[in-house]
């Protein structure tokens, strides 16, 4: 270097780099940080294919209805009647039948799981028929070991003999009530349309956090934390500056994510587009705070990730009600999904896509999200004091 | 990259010039840079650093010395204001490391062990972020920049990922990026790791320049042999201050204490023993052909004259090293009975031809691991592989004893081809492989016990064998303790009694003596000595150039290609010039490193 000796060392520390926080600082950070997201293969798999990867499994190969379940139906009665009845049960599309007349030849079939379940017509069909509704019409025998299923089997079953008893214009055997289903926000009861919001708060759990985690857990692992610790940048400056990239990072992902979901699997979004960013924001608040807490703690790559797996994907996925409804929990389960993010930016987005903006649904959403994300961030604080104690 | 001779001349010369003169720099009148006042510092019941007390002053390069688990790094992070003590008090440019932590983070710049960068940004950006993060114009500072990219000779390559150089270039980035807004005091921690002699010599240049400037440098190191090239030194050890003052002074207190037996020849390790086992020498290894002692204070060398007598080998007074006045320091080495390779009956093997390979190559992608590598290796041979990080070392080694399948060429062991050979043949081989590969969570006597199965011992052989692993190498306390929990020194003679329980005839041990303190490592060369008495033939790689001293043959590698394979006195004798009458391993490496790089060099201009 040059030869020249300058003034003692003491003298030469400027005062403006001992600031807390320096706008310059940040914005070299975030430059790096953005730098090395877009050179890390990795980074945008995980933000750009892994969300498409997974809105076309929700879309397409996951599917909680029920599509032409292949039952048998056993004609015991050869009357005209259980004929008609018969040809009701092969008009449906949401079943795919079997005819058959020996109850024998289904039930090995049910066992062997070929078929989902029967329903037998008996031989005295006819006078059931003329009795009023005082026996049952039909028997209906389901597989239990797929309840789902055998649930559709039961009501789909019924639904065919209730039509076509209505059909027959004889008189309904309770002349008083009829029920008509209606499903309102998904008329079609379509699961692609509740499952594809809800996916968007798996993929921003996963760059959120996961991500996150990754990404700060490296920077342990590779010393260079140390190296930037080392430096005048504050506490402050560097989360943030680790934060900002991954929070846009999110941001983008979500848009791209709902024009996917609108263009190509036709879900509406009947909200607007400013409250889904909004919602989107918020959440990305205890998703990131989250990442950063168990770097933070565990310094370690493979760990953070088995960590961020295990309290931020899987509760996202099991407790927050987008594939299982909460209702249906068992209470203590039901208790524990109110610490959970992703409970809350879920119904936020069922809401914003099915139904519109509610702001009744989105403020305490919004408030629950905010308070957890501040309490994550208030311990990554406390985990990550300027020094490596 | 290299090229001109270092700055400052080679340890052997300052050593041989007895440097016992107090330095310059050391007058009192240069300004203290770091007081450590009383410094404690304790992780749960570990105890990092005990009450201590040093001065550092400005214009010195001072050394942080010691083994690992000294406590050298808990010191530089304490002084770059990463660490608080938890009694007494440090300053460092006149700024006290807890409550100016902030001016702390201005007045140093630290290069942290594997030196901090950002592996997937380029050189350029690397240098950018840190002088933005230093409270630098990066614009604005051109001149800054041409001037250290000029200092570290990286002005060439700016646009390379920093993860995409070389160990040497990417340590002198690291110190580029730490250099960023001059820092008052510069703290390296080992910058040496990790790097091959050329370009640590670089290094030294560059840190001889900014202390001439009147930066204050500390530099960390586990190598002894950098000790020396120090101003002056702290030596820690066990997170005591063992010595505090310039290296010179501490080997001057072993002036007349240092002798070689010249030519012992094939007899150096029976000489070795013996001279070990006497009660004068307090230590003793193998140099080349020689074997070099060490005598105990107020001892006269009678004994070792006899032996010399014995031996018929003539004995000469050599300059006292700071390894030797550090083994010293802390009462001397360990004896040099091998109560291992006693029990072990001698090894008869068909050929005279141990471990052979012809022709071998190993590509990963395009890249060249291993170009075209051939020898012989004889029976009772010690064969050292030699060479900078990346050279090639470890993908031959693993070639060799079957756990990776070569490109093309050959590779045998005992005459079997282990790749295609049974578990019986691989019962002919020990391996010991790099960071000592133990199970982690099985507990020591149960690591020995899955050694001791996998090899296809059984019932009462098997119980014996184990006890005596567990007597030779002192593994009572720790049968039940868990290997992570060992010290480094236990944990590799856990590694050696599991590579050697089923007495296997070859032996290939990759980096055993890494990170181990220097007595550990005598303590494991004389088991090694003993068993290649014995006749079991040593493989092994090492980054530490002394221990090369206890091959028979050295192989040199670099670049995936062999480029020497002689004895070490041979390749030493290569290097021999005017201002370096008498070279070291080391040098003989750089030697043979910058030759190869002139010929590569001739040979790209030949076809152009």
């Amino acid at each position: 270097m040059n030869g020249s000796n300058g003034p003692r060392p003491e003298q030469r520390v400027p005062l403006e780099a001992m600031r807390r926080f320096d706008p310059k600082r940040l914005w070299a950070l975030v430059l790096k940080e953005s730098l090395q997201a877009m050179r890390d293969p990795s980074t945008l798999l995980i933000a750009f294919v892994l969300p498409v990867v997974l809105l076309f499994l929700f879309a397409y190969a996951v599917s909680l209805d029920v599509r032409a379940v292949r039952i048998g139906v056993v004609q015991e009665s050869q009357s005209a009647s259980a004929h008609s009845l018969a040809a009701a049960f092969a008009g449906t599309r949401y079943l795919n039948v079997t005819f058959v007349h020996d109850r024998r030849e289904v039930a090995d079939r049910v066992v062997s799981g070929s078929l989902r379940g029967f329903v037998v017509i008996p031989q005295d069909f006819e006078q059931r028929l003329a009795n009023r509704g005082v026996q049952p019409l039909v028997q209906i025998i389901t597989d239990g070991s797929q309840p789902n299923t055998a649930n559709y089997v039961t009501n789909y079953a019924q639904g065919v003999v209730q039509t076509w008893r209505g059909g027959l214009g004889v008189e309904a055997p309770q002349a008083g009530v009829t029920l008509e289903p209606r499903y309102w926000f998904n008329a079609e009861l379509e699961s692609r349309r509740s499952l594809v919001p809800g996916a968007i708060a798996i993929v921003m759990t996963i760059i959120g956090t996961m991500l996150t985690a990754l990404v700060v857990a490296r920077e342990w692992e590779r010393g260079t934390m140390e190296a930037v610790l080392s430096t005048p940048a504050s506490v402050v400056e560097i989360l943030i500056g680790k934060l900002l990239p991954y929070f846009a990072l999110g941001m983008l992902s979500t848009l791209g994510a709902t024009a996917l979901a609108v263009f190509v699997f036709d879900v509406p979004l009947r909200g607007s587009l400013a409250a889904l960013l909004l919602l989107s924001a918020t959440f990305m608040v205890p998703a990131l705070g989250q990442g950063l807490l168990i770097s933070s703690v565990t310094r370690n790559q493979f760990l953070a990730a088995q960590i961020a797996l295990f309290s931020g994907f899987l509760p996202a996925f099991m407790l927050s009600g987008f594939l299982y409804e909460i209702d249906a929990m068992p209470a203590p389960i039901r208790a524990i999904t109110w610490l959970i993010p992703a409970r809350y930016f879920v119904s936020s987005l069922k809401t914003i896509f099915l139904a519109g903006d509610i702001w009744a649904v989105f403020v305490p959403n919004l408030l629950a999200m905010a308070g957890i994300g501040i309490l994550f961030f208030l311990l990554a604080k406390r985990a990550t004091r300027k020094n490596l104690e | 990259m290299p090229g001109k001779p270092p700055a400052r001349t080679s340890k052997a010369v300052d050593v041989a010039s007895g440097s016992t003169t107090s330095d310059p720099l050391r007058d009192t009148d240069s300004e203290v840079a770091v007081v450590i006042d009383g410094v404690s510092k304790h992780f749960g019941s570990v105890h990092a650093l005990q009450s201590l007390n040093a001065h550092i002053r400005y214009g010195c390069l001072t050394g942080l010395v010691g083994p690992d688990g000294a406590g050298k790094t808990t010191l530089m992070r304490i002084l770059t204001g990463l660490l608080a003590p938890n009694s007494g008090q440090a300053t460092v440019a006149g700024f006290d490391v807890v409550d100016d932590n902030d001016a702390i983070h201005v007045a140093t710049g630290y290069m942290p062990q594997r030196f901090g960068l950002y592996e997937d940004l380029s050189v350029m950006e690397n240098m950018r972020l840190y002088a933005q993060l230093r409270g630098m114009d990066a614009d604005r500072n051109a001149d800054l920049f041409a001037e250290l990219l000029d200092f570290t000779r990286l002005a060439p390559f700016t646009e390379r990922l920093a993860g995409k150089l070389s160990g040497g270039m990417k340590q002198k980035l690291g110190l580029a990026c730490a250099l960023m807004a001059r820092p008052a005091v510069l703290l390296l921690d080992e910058p040496g790791v990790g790097v091959d002699p050329v370009s640590r010599q670089d290094l030294w240049r560059m840190v001889q320049a900014l202390t001439d400037e009147g930066m204050a440098v500390v530099w960390s190191t586990a190598y002894l042999d950098e000790a020396e090239r120090c101003d002056s030194v702290l030596l820690l050890n066990e997170g005591q201050l063992a010595y505090d003052g310039p290296p010179g002074e501490l080997t001057a207190r072993l002036t007349n204490r240092s002798f070689r037996l010249e030519q012992v020849g094939d007899q150096r390790r029976a000489v070795l023993a013996e001279a070990l086992d006497l009660e004068s020498v307090s230590d003793g290894v193998i140099q080349g052909a020689g074997v070099r002692m060490v005598l105990r204070a107020d001892t006269g060398s009678e004994q070792i004259t006899a032996l010399a007598g014995r031996v018929d080998a003539q004995l000469r007074a050599v300059p006292a090293r700071f390894e030797d006045a550090f083994i010293d320091l802390l009462g001397g080495g360990p004896g040099g009975t091998s109560a291992l390779a006693e029990g072990l009956s001698p090894v008869e093997l068909a050929s005279d031809v141990a471990v052979s390979c012809r022709d071998l190559t190993k590509r990963f992608g395009d890249f060249t691991a291993t170009d075209n590598v051939s020898f012989e290796v004889r029976k009772g041979e010690i064969f050292g592989l030699l060479g900078p990080n990346g050279a090639g070392k470890s993908t031959t080694f693993k070639m060799l004893c079957g756990l990776l399948k070569p490109t093309s060429g050959e590779a045998q062991v005992v005459g079997l081809d282990l790749r295609r050979a049974t578990g019986a043949a691989k019962g002919q081989l020990g391996y010991m492989a790099q960071k000592f590969s133990l199970y982690g969570l099985l507990s020591v006597r149960q690591n020995l016990e899955f050694s001791a199965g996998v090899y296809g011992l059984k019932g009462a052989a098997r119980q014996a064998r184990i006890e005596e692993m567990i007597d030779i190498f002192g593994l009572q306390p720790w049968l039940s303790a868990a290997p992570d929990s060992l010290p480094l020194g236990y944990k590799q003679r856990l590694a050696l009694a599991c590579a050697v329980m089923h007495r296997p005839p070859v032996l290939f041990l990759d980096e055993p003596t890494s990170g181990v303190d220097p007595i550990t490592r005598r303590e494991f060369w004389t088991h090694i000595n003993g068993l290649a008495r014995k006749g079991v033939t040593v493989m092994v790689t090492t980054h530490f150039m002394d221990e090369a001293e206890y091959c028979d043959r050295v192989a040199m590698l670099y670049r995936a290609r062999l480029i020497a394979l002689d004895t070490p006195d041979a390749l030493k004798r290569g290097a021999v010039s005017d201002h370096q009458p008498d070279p070291t391993m080391e040098d003989a490496f750089i030697h043979l490193v910058e030759a190869e790089d002139l010929a590569d060099e001739a040979r790209s201009g030949a076809t152009v």
